[in-house]
């Protein structure tokens, strides 16, 4: 499982035995063609070898139709492989089933920061459910980065300024490797962390600790948040609000100086508006999703919605990519629960 | 048969000076030039393969930091890809061989052929210079943002030498492509030509179509590196995942335009050596044009988990695997010349056996890389990387290895040691199984690229690796031995040692500067080896 001599990695998500599946396949598929070529070529240099009475070769006659055959053959099973990966490789990509998890993720050179639903965080650990769909939203701090679970048989690209996302199911509890597979810089092969798959009742223990193994205190040490606003969102998440610390975050950036409640006289509302189409200022129309929002706040003056000036200063470098994720995460729990 | 006359003049006894060598506007002087040249830096970028090989003989690498490993690995990269790999063939044997092969004096354009040579030069100085002054740690696919804004080593140096170096093979291709179109003998046809020929054709049009790519793509890295444009940093508006597109559709068709070559040795091999013409001619003539034509519209498979459109890798996926079928006729071809030939097993073709099937393998576990599903998993791990070093070691160099010592009596009028070139063969054919064989195995079970330290349990692994590295580097050595003292104390060559055809036998061993002392006029297909009735 971990730390074990193997030729094939744990299968640990609901995926990982389909990706097996093909590639035993095409391992069938190459050893085949292998033996054949190989002992082609070896039965052709000892009976054909130059010798005594076969100095000259013998005339053979070239079947055209034998050409094509051979052309025909690589080329169907190529397409039955495509048809194969291709079927596969969407499912990655749809939307994720009903009761999706979703875990953000941050990296950075050269840790992974993650954010349960709950805000509790974790460094480089990743504590998952067993048997839950769990979706990946990711970005990156500095440079590229790549999300890779072995075991899972998942691997996303992680961009700076863009989220990007995966789902996987885990399907067996254990302690699995965490890769970043995108170089990086210096400690590129430092970036790596461990994936704990627990059982339901296991992971909502760990969740009600307080204190993550290894890692961190719970709220006592909050990644770059400031001291002041830490306290804030300390108070309003014990409230028990949903997306009550993205509502601390707008009050302590001073967001509501115009973003008021209920009233779009100074700067569009916020409540209400996920999922939504806005019209922006050049006349073309947007849908309010994750990366929108995220745009808005840090580069504020790119995509201004139609009827406003561009007042509203970047957030570049003010609020941090979890202050941003809480502010969508409110943004979301305003607007019923389209995703 | 030995056309050695004591005191005939030849193409390198014409004249002593160093002037005379390094004013030459003759092809084959200027192809020993390249050869002397890229050896130096096939070493090179061996030696630094061969040090972080023992690095990684222990998952903690004991042997260097981690700063150290990450710019010996992309010094590897970048010297192998750009000033050993791409030149190679082209610049050493196609130089050599093309105007020989279909009759003619010399390449259209002898001064720009010499111009070609000095800015490899330069463009190789320049990146010696970074090296030696600290190196530098992108990988030699320089990803942003990361070598824009974030690496502190000599990328813009790099760059400057890599966008240099980059127009001596534009210039090679375009002397090549006119060449073969101008300047054939009488009677030699378009389907008369050898296919090393063909290949060298179709190898020519991607330098010339896809190097400008790369070089507008390194300028505009190193005016945002150097000027803070703002075209690849996505904090500046700009879009990273842009230049791995615009990287991939020149390094993709790149990785042809190391492949094409070889594959064209190996044509001349395998008939050469089986004394028979090829089997499918037209098939591998147009195979090697199919896919110099595909591999530019295939990047997109490099990028399939970089975020770009699932649907666009669907389609990037579904032509990949069309490259499957010229690079399968190939194959079959190659092994259905030896059929009812007359082999014999001389070093040239324990090269090409060799290249057979190290090109299988590395074709068939390219069709895992352009299958969607897999490659999710196995992008950016060990698997890759040996992927591409079965195409572009076990294809690319074992074809120059084999061509090497297959023409090395015409270019040098010697005979090598034949025993210590089977031996050298052999080692290089199982040392390369040995050092990339294990890599599949430790790829699939995820161990990522570029990797210093990795999880102790994939350490048998990287051990089989480093051991056979040190074979594959005895089978490098060695031939530096054998050939050079074949120089000195090497029976002299006949015109035509191998008993071959094509029109680079009839001229001596070495051949007079101007290739050919009576005009040429071509009557027979190539490879028009003698053949006799099957019978009944």
């Amino acid at each position: 499982m971990y730390g074990k001599f193997s030729l094939f990695p744990e299968q640990a998500s609901r995926l990982a035995p389909h990706i097996d599946m093909l590639y035993f396949a095409l391992v069938a598929i190459s050893l085949f063609f292998v033996v054949v070529i190989c002992s082609l070529i070896v039965i052709f240099a000892i009976k054909y070898r130059r010798r005594e009475g076969n100095e000259i070769a013998q005339d053979v006659h070239e079947h055209h139709l034998m050409e094509v055959g051979w052309s025909l053959i690589p080329l169907v099973i190529g397409l039955v492989l495509f048809a194969w990966g291709a079927k596969l490789f969407l499912g990655i990509y749809e939307p994720p089933p009903g009761g999706t998890m979703e875990i953000f993720a941050v990296g950075k050179q050269w840790m992974w920061k993650f954010q349960h639903p709950d805000g509790r965080r974790e460094i480089n650990d990743l504590h998952l459910p067993v048997g839950r769909p769990i979706k990946m939203t990711m970005i990156s701090q500095d440079v590229l980065h790549s999300f890779y679970i072995p075991a899972f048989r998942i691997k996303q690209d992680v961009l700076p300024m863009r989220y990007s996302s995966t789902w996987f199911e885990p399907t067996k509890p254990g302690v699995y490797h965490l890769f970043c597979a995108e170089y990086c810089g210096t400690e590129h092969s430092r970036m790596v962390g461990r994936v704990f798959v627990m059982e339901q009742a296991d992971y909502e223990a760990w969740l009600a600790s307080p204190i993550i193994e290894g890692g961190a205190p719970r709220e006592a040490a909050p990644m770059n948040a400031r001291a002041g606003e830490a306290a804030a969102v300390a108070a309003a998440v014990n409230a028990g609000e949903p997306g009550a610390k993205g509502k601390a975050v707008l009050e302590s950036q001073g967001c509501r100086a115009c973003h008021q409640v209920g009233n779009p006289a100074l700067a569009p509302q916020l409540e209400g508006i996920y999922g939504t189409q806005v019209e922006l200022a050049d006349g073309s129309k947007v849908k309010v999703d994750d990366d929108y929002i995220r745009q808005s706040i840090l580069l504020s003056t790119v995509k201004v919605v139609k009827g406003y000036q561009p007042v509203m200063p970047p957030y570049q470098g003010v609020v941090n990519e979890e202050e941003v994720r809480h502010v969508i995460e409110y943004i979301k729990s305003t607007s019923g629960s389209k995703k | 048969m030995s056309s050695a006359v004591a005191k005939e003049k030849n193409y390198l006894n014409a004249s002593h000076t160093v002037k005379s060598w390094l004013l030459t506007v003759d092809h084959k002087r200027i192809a020993i030039l390249y050869l002397i040249s890229i050896s130096f830096f096939f070493f090179l970028g061996g030696l630094a393969a061969f040090i972080f090989r023992l690095d990684l003989m222990t998952p903690q690498g004991d042997l260097l930091q981690s700063d150290t490993y990450n710019r010996l690995f992309t010094m590897h990269g970048v010297v192998m890809v750009f000033l050993f790999l791409v030149p190679s063939i082209p610049a050493t044997l196609g130089n050599f061989l093309v105007p020989i092969m279909i009759g003619a004096r010399d390449l259209a354009f002898p001064k720009i052929n010499l111009m070609s040579w000095y800015l490899y030069m330069i463009g190789g100085a320049f990146i010696l210079f970074a090296i030696v002054d600290g190196g530098v740690d992108t990988g030699w696919t320089f990803y942003t943002p990361y070598s824009t804004a974030f690496a502190k080593t000599h990328v813009a140096l790099t760059l400057v030498g890599i966008f240099i170096a980059g127009f001596s093979s534009i210039f090679t291709g375009f002397n090549f492509i006119v060449t073969i179109h101008k300047m054939r003998a009488p009677g030699l046809t378009w389907f008369r030509l050898p296919l090393f020929i063909w290949a060298q054709y179709a190898t020519s049009l991607i330098m010339v179509l896809a190097t400008p790519v790369l070089a507008v793509t390194l300028f505009l890295a190193a005016l945002e590196r150097l000027f803070g444009f703002g075209i690849f940093d996505a904090a500046k508006g700009g879009d990273p995942v842009l230049f791995q597109h615009l990287f991939w559709f020149y390094s993709h068709p790149a990785v042809y335009i190391m492949i094409l070559p070889s594959m064209g040795v190996i044509a001349e091999l395998v008939t050469a050596f089986s004394r028979k013409r090829m089997f499918g001619y037209r098939f591998v003539a147009f195979s090697s044009i199919a896919i110099a034509v595909l591999g530019f519209l295939v990047w997109g498979h490099h990028m399939f988990v970089s975020s770009q459109s699932p649907y666009l890798g669907v389609v990037f996926s579904l032509i990949s695997f069309l490259v499957a079928v010229p690079s399968a006729i190939k194959t079959f071809n190659y092994t259905a010349t030896m059929y009812k030939g007359s082999i014999s097993l001389e070093s040239p073709m324990l090269y090409t056996i060799g290249f057979i099937g190290l090109f299988l393998i590395g074709g068939l576990t390219g069709i895992f890389l352009s299958t969607l599903a897999t490659d999710v998993h196995l992008h950016d791990t060990y698997f890759v990387v040996a992927h591409f070093h079965y195409i572009m070691v076990g294809g690319a160099l074992m074809g120059y290895l084999g061509g090497l010592h297959f023409w090395w009596p015409k270019m040098t009028g010697r005979m090598y040691n034949e025993f210590l070139a089977k031996i050298s063969a052999v080692l290089v054919f199982c040392g390369f199984n040995f050092t990339f064989f294990p890599q599949f195995i430790v790829g699939y079970l995820g161990n990522p690229r570029r990797y210093h330290f990795y999880p102790p349990e994939f350490q048998i692994y990287h051990v089989m690796s480093t051991v056979g590295s040190t074979i594959l580097g005895i089978g490098y050595v060695l031939p530096v031995f054998y050939l050079l003292y074949s120089l000195v104390k090497g029976e002299k060559a006949s015109a035509n040692p191998w008993g071959a055809k094509g029109l680079e036998w009839q001229v001596p061993s070495p051949p007079p500067t101007e290739n050919f002392t009576s005009p040429v006029v071509v009557t027979e297909n190539a490879y028009a080896y003698p053949v006799r009735e099957q019978k009944a």
